[in-house]
């Protein structure tokens, strides 16, 4: 087990290692920094004069290197636009990010297990059709668009909740609910296929043929070995909502990640974007990695084989 | 002879028989009609609209849809602009069915290029299996690594955003589930008896891959080109609708919703028919995909 | 005999049909029969003539979409019919068990050997765990398990087949149960483990005096363990009798048959299967007329076919649905053309 967790530690880095490569290419070498950095309307003696001043004028792979080398030890750089360190400027949009995030996870859980539970033990009755459509809506409506209704609906015409920001849990409530919505119908879908498959098993029918309750047969019997394929799909939703939903803090205005990356597109700063981007790549590895670790433990074939 | 005709009257009840569970499986026909009215609006444009889409007209702002003349009696509505116009008096229905052509364009040409790379690499790698298959499924691990929105965001906006950038980007960003599926589809087929007979009369690498094993995974690739078909169309539109994609004044309905948001207090209808087109087209387009997973399944045969 | 016999299963002309795509199958087609304490009644017939589908019934198990109706269907003296679910719940795992075909699936591969083993009894006996656990690693050792407290920390995908299938038979016993029903409980297994189990499964018939309903293709098999036979073949009892009726003297052609496909000297091995009697077994969709054997039988003539056949007393406990007279039935597939032995 250990030894499979290093193995998959190691190839996470490797992959972080690809990802910054592309990452640090598209941003120095698809864009010309100096431009940047000089700013619009400037003479090609600015750009000159940036491109020395910031080390611009270097061979490529040696500024990788150094820039790398200089992630490693925790330095992202400065922020062209705010000029403090990158660090600082995504600590401070994390809080807001995590906690959306948490939030709309918890939430699309708790709506999709139960959901594709009930639609999965009543296959073919007008429970499980009506979850098939509410996933089919899900799968189909683009986030913005249900932001902006829900905007429409709970913001002008009720006026329950405020329009945007992230100061308080009222502002947290829309956003949650259609990032959450978003991920719903992929892990219902996941979890009604596997308890349809899982109820099918001998297993089942020998806890039947024991006399425990169809309470304990479904939640004890069933349940586990049906999410088993939903843990790596959900980690990966998970790590999307973590990384912060661009579409999502952007409509609400929420300061964090998102909202931080589709401002840093916008004002070019391609440190905080390269930093972005790594934080997200980052999440993602490690998030597939506990995955993997959690099916391990719910799976006992997996522990020991 | 008579042989010949026996095996082509099978041959046609076999395709009747398709034909008829094909139209028996609801949520195909839903699907297909769908796209189908979609397809043939984006197709017959300039006959179905009787408006320039770029045409503005200073008087005619934000005139509300037709349905407001039959229930609030609003005297503005009429059948010119049965979809009432926008903030610069463009006709609605007209930007409508051209941000159509839009969508529809990126869906099919975003999906033709991922399918291409994602099914080369995914029949190479299940094909040849060690280190090719090593090699490819690093890469598809870094691809999903890489955060999509993300990424085709910056990099549209690095190469200034046009109708083509955003095509190729996502086409570049999203085969990686193209090339998961054929992987593994290529590994079950690869063993199969007729590859083997392939193999033994001799027959070249190339010729195997095209000839034997991409048929036999066509079931799946279509299933997974509607998807992605779907992940395009739906990148675009939020893209654009972040000011990152399509550009003014290309009616692409992520954009034109974006140019709506300004006036959700007083003509909320202005967001909501552009959300309810493309709600409409990808929901056609996973029925369709849900529809053709099924009739290729096994037991739904 | 001084005791009464006592009737732990009573079934009478138990009728289950089954709703397929192509209409209600009726698996099951009018069978009785009864269990005493301490008696093994065994059914034997050819893949998917209703053994499971009778077992699952009195079970209580049926798919949702089986419809189940009998004269009788009564276990210790309640009418299962008219039992709730709760009710019958009450009754599985602990005076009514059952053991099935496969070892390798019926366990659950994410629990504990101990976790699983105790499930019945913490399910029907107010025990602490504790207790729970020890009656169960003394099951265990009851079975033939050796080193039980490690097998209980154990997870099912780390056993092998016999093992599983030894932790099968004791999960069914450990509430010691009235009657235990066995579907197949070897075919699973080699051809040693097998007599192993089947030692094993009479000792402990002997020391808990259940009744046993044992469902076999297994001829072999049968002669060993039974005490009554009941022959199905589509649906519905074709002979019944002792076993040493049955062997003696097969009264139906099917049986004579099954019997005819074993070389001589074969029947008391297990590991010996039904035989392979020409011909297809008919449609269950749908009724069929007359005798449902006369699509394969070499004596068939018209009055087969015309009109329902009654189980009819041969001799003795014995009895066979057919109109032959038994003699003549020990006369058919003599020359045994064209039948294959199938090992
Ligand atoms: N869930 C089901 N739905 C529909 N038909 C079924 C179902 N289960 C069994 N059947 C049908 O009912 C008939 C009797 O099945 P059953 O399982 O009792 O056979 P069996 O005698 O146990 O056979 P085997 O020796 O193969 O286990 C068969 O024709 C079978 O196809
Ligand atoms: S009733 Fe007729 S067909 Fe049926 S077994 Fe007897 S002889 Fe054969
Ligand atoms: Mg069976």
């Amino acid at each position: 087990m250990l030894a499979y967790v290093l193995k998959r530690l190691g190839l996470g880095i490797l992959v972080m290692l690809a990802v910054s490569t592309i990452v640090f290419t598209l941003t120095n070498v698809a864009a010309d920094p100096a431009r940047t950095i000089a700013g619009e309307g400037a003479t090609a003696a600015d750009v000159e004069a940036a491109r020395i001043a910031y080390g611009f004028d270097r061979p490529i792979p040696v500024r990788y290197a150094e820039w790398l080398a200089n992630v490693a030890q925790g330095d992202l750089g400065t922020s062209y636009r705010q000029r403090r360190p990158v660090a600082d400027v995504v600590a401070e949009r994390l809080p807001v990010t995590l906690a959306l995030g948490l939030a709309a996870f918890a939430l699309a859980l708790a709506l999709s297990l139960p959901l594709g539970l009930l639609a999965g033990l009543r296959e073919n009755t007008w429970v499980d059709r009506l979850a098939l459509v509410f996933a089919l809506v899900g799968q189909a409506m683009p986030t913005f668009w249900f932001a902006l209704l829900g905007m429409v609906i709970f913001v002008v015409k009720l006026g329950w909740l405020p329009a945007s920001g992230s100061d308080t849990w009222r502002h947290f409530v829309l956003p949650s609910v259609v990032l959450a919505y978003y991920a719903t119908p992929t892990l219902m879908r996941l979890t009604r296929a596997g308890v349809i498959e899982v109820m099918k098993s001998d297993y089942i029918r020998t806890a039947r043929a024991k006399g425990l309750r169809p309470g304990k047969v479904v939640l004890k019997h069933a349940m586990r070995n049906a999410i088993l394929p939903l843990v790596s799909v959900a980690a990966v939703q998970l790590g999307f909502m973590l990384g912060g939903s661009i579409v999502v803090e952007t409509i609400f205005a929420m300061r964090g990640l998102g909202y931080l990356a589709w401002e840093s597109i916008t004002f070019s700063d391609l440190p905080v974007i390269q930093a972005v981007v790594l934080l997200i790549a980052g999440i993602y590895v490690l998030l597939t990695l506990g995955a993997d670790i959690l099916n391990a433990w719910l799976d006992p074939r997996l522990r020991m084989g | 002879m008579t042989h010949l005709q026996v095996n082509l009257s099978e041959n046609r009840m076999r395709r009747q028989k398709v034909l008829r569970r094909a139209l028996s499986h609801r949520s195909f026909v839903i699907g297909f009609v769908g796209v189908g009215i979609v397809l043939l609006l984006a197709i017959l444009a300039p006959l179905v609209t009787w408006h320039d889409p770029y045409a503005q007209s200073i008087i005619d702002r934000r005139l509300p849809p037709i349905w407001y003349g039959w229930f609030w009696d609003d005297p503005l509505a009429t059948w010119n602009h049965p979809l009432g116009t926008d903030q610069l008096g463009r006709d609605y229905w007209s930007r409508l069915v051209y941000g159509g052509r839009i969508s529809l364009f990126i869906g099919l040409t975003a999906t033709l290029v991922s399918g291409l790379i994602g099914t080369t690499l995914g029949i190479l790698a299940g094909y040849f299996g060690g280190r090719t298959d090593m090699v490819i499924s690093f890469l598809i691990t870094t691809r999903l690594t890489m955060p999509v929105i993300l990424v085709a965001l910056a990099t549209v906006a690095l190469f200034n955003s046009s109708l083509m950038v955003v095509t190729l980007v996502l086409g570049l960003l999203l085969w990686d589930r193209f090339a998961v599926v054929t992987r593994s589809a290529t590994m079950q087929v690869r063993s199969m008896e007729y590859v083997t007979a392939a193999k033994s009369i001799g027959s070249s690498t190339p010729r195997i891959l095209l000839t034997e094993i991409l048929p036999n995974i066509a079931a799946p690739l279509i299933v997974i080109a509607t998807i992605e078909m779907a992940t395009a169309i739906l990148y675009e539109a939020a893209l654009s609708f972040l000011g990152l994609g399509v550009q003014p004044p290309l009616p692409s309905w992520g954009l034109v919703l974006a140019q709506a948001k300004d006036d959700i207090f007083f003509a909320p209808w202005m967001i909501t028919l552009p959300g309810i087109a493309l709600f409409v087209l990808l929901l056609s387009i996973n029925l369709l995909g849900d529809g053709v997973r099924d009739l290729t399944s096994p037991e739904g045969r | 005999m001084t005791r009464p016999i006592e009737k732990v299963l009573e079934v009478r002309d138990l009728q289950v049909k089954l709703s397929t795509s192509t209409g209600p199958l009726h698996a099951v087609r009018g069978i009785s029969f009864d269990v005493a304490m301490g008696e093994t009644v065994c059914i034997v017939g050819e893949s998917g003539c209703g053994k499971s589908i009778t077992a699952l019934s009195v079970m209580g198990l049926l798919p949702k979409k089986a419809e189940v109706q009998a004269e009788a269907l009564r276990f210790d003296s309640q009418d299962l019919l008219k039992l709730n679910e709760r009710q019958l719940s009450n009754l599985r795992g602990d005076k009514l068990a059952m053991i099935f075909q496969e070892p390798m699936t019926a366990l659950n591969p994410v629990y504990t050997i101990g976790d699983q083993l105790t499930e019945p009894l913490l399910r029907h006996r107010r025990i602490s765990k504790r207790e729970a656990y020890s009656l169960a690693e003394r099951i265990l050792e009851k079975v033939g398990i050796s080193g039980a407290a490690r097998r209980m920390q154990q997870f099912p995908h780390q056993l092998s087949g016999g093992l599983r299938q030894r932790i099968v038979i004791a999960m069914a016993l450990i509430c010691e149960p009235k009657l235990v029903i066995a579907d197949e409980p070897t075919t699973a297994l080699d051809v040693t483990i097998q007599a192993q189990i089947l030692h094993l499964m009479k000792d402990l018939q002997r020391e808990f005096g259940m009744g046993m309903l044992f469902i076999t293709h297994d001829l072999g098999l049968v002669s060993r363990i039974a005490d009554r036979v009941l022959v199905m073949y589509a649906g519905q009892i074709v002979e019944s009798g002792s076993v040493a009726e049955i062997f003696d003297r097969p009264s139906h052609p099917y049986t004579k048959g099954l019997m005819q496909c074993l070389p001589s000297g074969v029947r008391a091995q297990p590991g010996a299967r039904l035989g392979s009697i020409p011909g297809i077994v008919p449609n269950l969709v749908g009724g069929i007329k007359g005798c449902g054997f006369a699509g394969r039988c070499p004596a068939v003539r018209e009055a087969c076919r015309s009109a329902e056949i009654a189980l009819r007393a041969v001799a003795g406990t014995q009895a066979s649905r057919c109109i032959l007279p038994p003699e003549e039935v020990a006369k058919l597939w003599t020359e045994a053309v064209g039948l294959e032995i199938e090992q």
